[in-house]
């Protein structure tokens, strides 16, 4: 039990490396929390997933206790955040679980598009914010400049910005005093009924289902009975623990403390975030604000490569599912790949993390169909269906119209890049809402269909300014437009897996783009593939394969057999990546590389 | 077309009842030599061949005679159809040497009665001066790398003759055994059509028996190969050339009585080569020397072997172990059937259905088939299946949609 004068709870905003999770292992460090010999890179993320593409995917949380210069003890809980846009709604639980935050920015690289959504989040959160300017040390640095873009970006003053480098350990002192005099301690009644929230859960393989918590008001002890108040769940808690960063046994947990529980709860899925925890003898009357169900935004469909190993992918979604409520799946079958799931992700990240942990942790090769958005479709008879599936879409004489999410995109870029991605953003159907300069970086706000956005629109950013451009979005809501559902026809035959969905007026263009796409990607054969895109019964574009016409070993003798039998055994291996469809073999890959479109 | 529709019965397998006899004896029984150097190396070559000086033929000849009686002791009661000198160059062989071989193989087994000897020759005319020499050891047919007919090719070629000697060499073997065939590589690099009908019209104006066509092929690990993938063996033919080559390739020496009896080889009927016949017909062959390889039913398991590639380590094995076997690996019936589509599709002749379908001990792939015949690249007629000219064309994806 801390007194709440002695708490500071507070989290990292930084873009990409930009050295968020560097500057919490040297927190951790320095204040003697993890002994030196036992710190190993990034302590906090702990996915393999995390730690490669240095992303944070969970929310983490570590408990340090600090000697201020001013003799007092002190205890700081940081709560490491999701960094991407796909965890928007987990990481705005995690702000609204502390009081302050540490912006941190790359003195060299400046505000990226990622730091300002979060920034905004933490604003929102009402959090007071100290500016932190990281790798100063490194000759490109230009603390002055960054300095007054924060203050004309954000709107934040930072002339008392902290400047570090967390990788050499210069100025970490002056963070956790800057923490402690700069950021305010939480508030809570100590008496008041129990009221705390539900930041994140996870699953660990000894204590199952552990839940973080951060306590609002009233206290919480081991043995308590509480109530989940969106679920109606009751448990009683088995452990209640703080994280330094491994688990610490603590009695009770008080008003503007964070630590964790378990509570015999069988799976993550029978928790939610943001949800609110009282007791069950003496509840708060009110649950906390701002709780959201999660809600895919993407769908893509996967499918086993191998066709014997569905029964195993469905056991691995499972168990994957049990860990992140926020992934949705449902079985589907497709003419072309066979059984598989359609999946809900939160976003493209989220479908590349799943997808990734399935691929590893399972040991399971997958074939990965093109991400598509949830279409409202409504009905001539007047109701209104969702759409996850290009495949499902139903006959148009009984579709009023259609309507497609939307989103608000901000991008970050060098000006002299700004032409291309004006035109990226143009081409993609968008609609220019704001653009404004900091110095020699522009910042440009666009209205874009989500759908234009979900497959490779940050592929094509990212190569067009040679990565130097930013981005992040929000979802604003639906909007009318022309869509239509191409279909793509190989061989004469309609490939489910390949259908889409796409606005009428560019129809030609993506049919096109498509069919010389799948003219690449699909080998010849001993007779000629016509490849169709159309709408309707309407052909849009075409192109053909032309058939094998010579592929034979002019010299086959007595000690050829052995090498030409390997061969052919070697070339089973390859058809295992091929799919059958009627008499065509379409390699996997090409499901997925035949809707990158070049512009 | 007629000459698609009509299979060639000259070369066919016999019907055998395999109720008494191994399924090899289909094929025969045939031994292959291997002599592993040349004078030099030729850039297309992707063989087993080694340039060298020192040769010393005594300490070879006793070398191949230990593994010919280790062969010997594992196939008794076999007689030999064929014996084959390859190579390398075997026409460096002393005459000396390639009777010693063929003696000790015919201690070893009793020799059919139309025993087919053949030795690769280049045709030089340091070479021809041999020829007799081998006629007296017990050789009955040559085969000579001639490659092309003129000089300005056979130097791309890496050849170290030119057309001129190379007629001698052949009009001097003509004169020496009554079976002589040569090999022409063609589809070379700024060859037209015209240009190679010319050619072979002059070649099959020699009046041969037998000529093996080969389309230049480009191997791994060759010079040809290294120039290739640096853009600098340009002018070799596309596709539709390469197709309008072997077409005419198979109207010329059809029209010259010589049709193709498999993929690369033509002959005037009666004329096929046994031995390599055994190969395709899924015969058992005994390899000998570095790098061969064998195949060898033995107590009803049929084994693929291979000798030390390398000619010291094939020697020392020999003289250590009394082998110079590497690897003798146990073919399943899905190998075995595999080999036979592999190599029996290349015959006009094709392969028996029923004989098929014993070896993989199961029913054929018969959808596969039935496609390829809607497509046009099988034919089934008599019992037995066969590539018609277009399927041959594709072989490697016919086989790919049959065995993959």
């Amino acid at each position: 039990m801390t007194q709440l004068s002695h708490i500071r709870n507070f989290s990292i905003v930084a873009h990409i490396d930009h050295g968020k999770s560097t500057l919490a292992d040297r927190l951790i460090q320095s204040t003697g929390t993890v002994a030196d010999r036992d710190m190993k890179a990034q302590l906090l993320d702990s996915m393999d997933i995390e730690r490669e593409r240095g992303i944070t995917i969970k929310a983490n949380t570590v408990r340090l206790d600090y000697k201020a210069k001013d003799g007092q003890h002190y205890v700081l809980n940081l709560i490491d955040t999701p960094g991407h846009v796909d965890f928007a709604y987990e990481v705005s639980r995690s702000m609204r679980a502390v009081e302050g935050s540490l912006l941190v920015v790359d003195a060299s690289q400046g505000v990226e598009a990622q730091t300002l959504a979060n920034v905004y989040q933490a604003i929102d959160a009402g959090h007071e914010i100290v500016p932190v300017l990281n790798k100063i040390d490194l000759p490109a640095a230009e603390p002055d400049r960054v300095r007054a873009q924060i203050e004309d970006v954000i709107g934040l003053d930072a002339s008392d910005a902290v400047l570090i480098s967390a990788k050499s350990g210069l100025g970490i002192p002056d963070v956790l005093e800057a923490i402690v005099h700069r950021l305010p301690a939480p508030k809570g009644d100590r008496n008041a009924p129990l009221k705390a929230m539900l930041v994140d859960s996870w699953y660990d393989a000894y204590l199952g289902v552990v839940v973080m918590i951060r306590v609002m008001d009233g206290v919480i002890r081991k043995g308590d009975r509480i109530r989940m108040m969106q679920t109606g769940a009751i448990y009683g808690i088995d452990k209640l623990a703080v994280l330094k960063p491994q688990m610490v046994d603590i009695a009770e947990l008080g008003p503007g403390e964070i630590g964790v529980l378990t509570a015999s709860i069988k799976q993550v899925r029978d928790t939610r975030v943001g949800d609110t925890i009282t007791h069950e003898k003496k509840p708060c009357d009110q649950p906390l604000p701002g709780f959201k169900p999660a809600q895919p935004v993407v769908f893509c469909g996967l499918f086993p490569v191998d066709a014997n190993d569905f029964e195993a992918l469905r056991d691995a979604i499972e168990k994957l599912a049990l860990n992140d409520a926020s992934f949705s799946y449902e079985m589907e079958t497709s003419a072309a790949l066979g059984f598989g799931f359609r999946c809900g992700f939160l976003g493209l990240l989220h479908l590349e993390v799943v997808r990734d942990r399935l691929e590893r942790e399972y040991d399971l090769d997958l074939i990965t169909t093109a991400p598509s958005v949830v279409y409202h479709i409504y009905m001539r008879d007047g109701s209104m269906m969702e759409l996850h599936n290009p495949a499902d879409m139903p006959d148009l004489t009984h579709v009023d119209h259609l309507e497609e999410p939307r989103i608000k995109a901000t991008i970050m870029v060098p000006d002299e890049y700004l032409g291309d991605i004006l035109k990226l953003c143009q081409d993609r159907r968008g609609i220019q809402l704001n653009l404004t300069y900091a110095g020699n970086r522009a910042m440009v706000e666009y209205d874009l269909p989500l759908n234009e956005v979900v497959f490779d629109f940050y592929d094509r950013l990212k190569s067009v300014t040679k990565g130097y451009a930013s981005f992040d979005y929000q979802i604003t809501g639906y909007r009318e437009d022309d869509l239509v559902k191409m279909s793509v026809l190989v061989n004469d035959e309609p490939v489910d897996a390949l259908s889409m969905m796409v606005h009428r007026a560019r129809a030609e263009l993506r049919g096109r783009a498509m069919v010389e796409k799948l003219k690449e990607l699909i080998p010849r054969h001993m007779f000629k593939i016509p490849i169709q895109a159309a709408i309707g019964g309407r052909v849009i574009a075409r192109e053909t394969i032309s058939a094998m016409r010579k592929d034979v070993t002019a010299k086959c003798y007595g000690g050829d057999a052995t090498r030409k039998r390997k061969l052919l055994d070697k070339q089973k291996e390859g058809k295992k990546r091929m799919r059958q469809f009627g008499k065509v073999e379409i390699p996997q890959q090409a499901f997925i590389n035949a809707l990158k479109m070049d512009s | 077309m007629k000459r698609r529709a009509r299979l060639a019965k000259t070369c066919t397998d016999a019907k055998v009842d395999l109720g008494e006899v191994e399924d090899w004896q289909v094929g025969g029984f045939a031994i292959y030599v291997h002599w592993p150097f040349c004078l030099s190396k030729c850039p297309y070559c992707d063989f087993n061949s080694h340039v060298s000086s020192q040769i010393d033929q005594k300490e070879w000849l006793d070398a191949y005679r230990l593994e010919i009686d280790n062969l010997a002791a594992e196939t008794p009661s076999r007689s030999v159809q064929s014996v084959y000198f390859g190579g390398g160059t075997p026409s460096l062989m002393l005459p000396e040497t390639v009777e010693g071989v063929l003696d000790g193989i015919r201690r070893a087994w009793p020799a059919a009665n139309d025993i087919e000897i053949t030795l690769e020759a280049n045709p030089t005319s340091v070479e021809a001066g041999r020829l007799q020499g081998y006629r007296d050891a017990g050789v009955n047919r040559v085969s000579m790398g001639i490659q092309a007919l003129n000089d300005q090719d056979l130097r791309k070629l890496g050849r170290m003759h030119t057309a001129k000697e190379a007629l001698a060499a052949y009009e001097t073997a003509r004169s020496i055994f009554d079976r002589v065939s040569f090999d022409l590589i063609y589809a070379r690099q700024g060859q037209s059509l015209a240009d190679w009908r010319g050619e072979l019209s002059q070649a099959l104006d020699l009046s041969p028996d037998h000529l093996s066509l080969y389309q230049l092929t480009i191997e791994e690990g060759t010079v040809f190969a290294e120039r290739y993938h640096k853009g600098q063996l340009r002018g070799l033919p596309d596709e539709d050339l390469a197709v309008d080559l072997f077409s005419a390739t198979q109207d010329l020496c059809e029209a010259a009585g010589l049709p193709a009896y498999e993929l690369s080889n033509h002959a005037r009927p009666g004329q096929e080569s046994r031995h390599n016949l055994v190969y395709w017909q899924g015969g058992d062959y005994g390899g000998v020397g570095p790098g061969a390889h064998g195949r060898l039913t033995l107590d009803g398991t049929r084994y693929a072997t291979a000798q030390w590639s390398n000619p010291a380590a094939w020697l020392q094995a020999v003289r250590a172990a009394g082998t110079g076997q590497r690897t003798r690996e146990p073919l399943s019936a899905e190998d075995r059937f595999a080999e036979l589509m592999m190599m029996g599709l290349r015959l006009r002749g094709g392969i028996d259905l029923d004989r098929a379908a014993r070896l993989r001990g199961e029913d054929l792939p018969q959808r596969q088939i039935h496609d390829l015949i809607e497509m046009g690249k099988l034919q089934i007629s008599d019992g037995r299946l066969a590539a018609t000219e277009e399927g041959r064309l594709v072989l490697n994806a016919v086989l790919r949609e049959l065995l993959v």
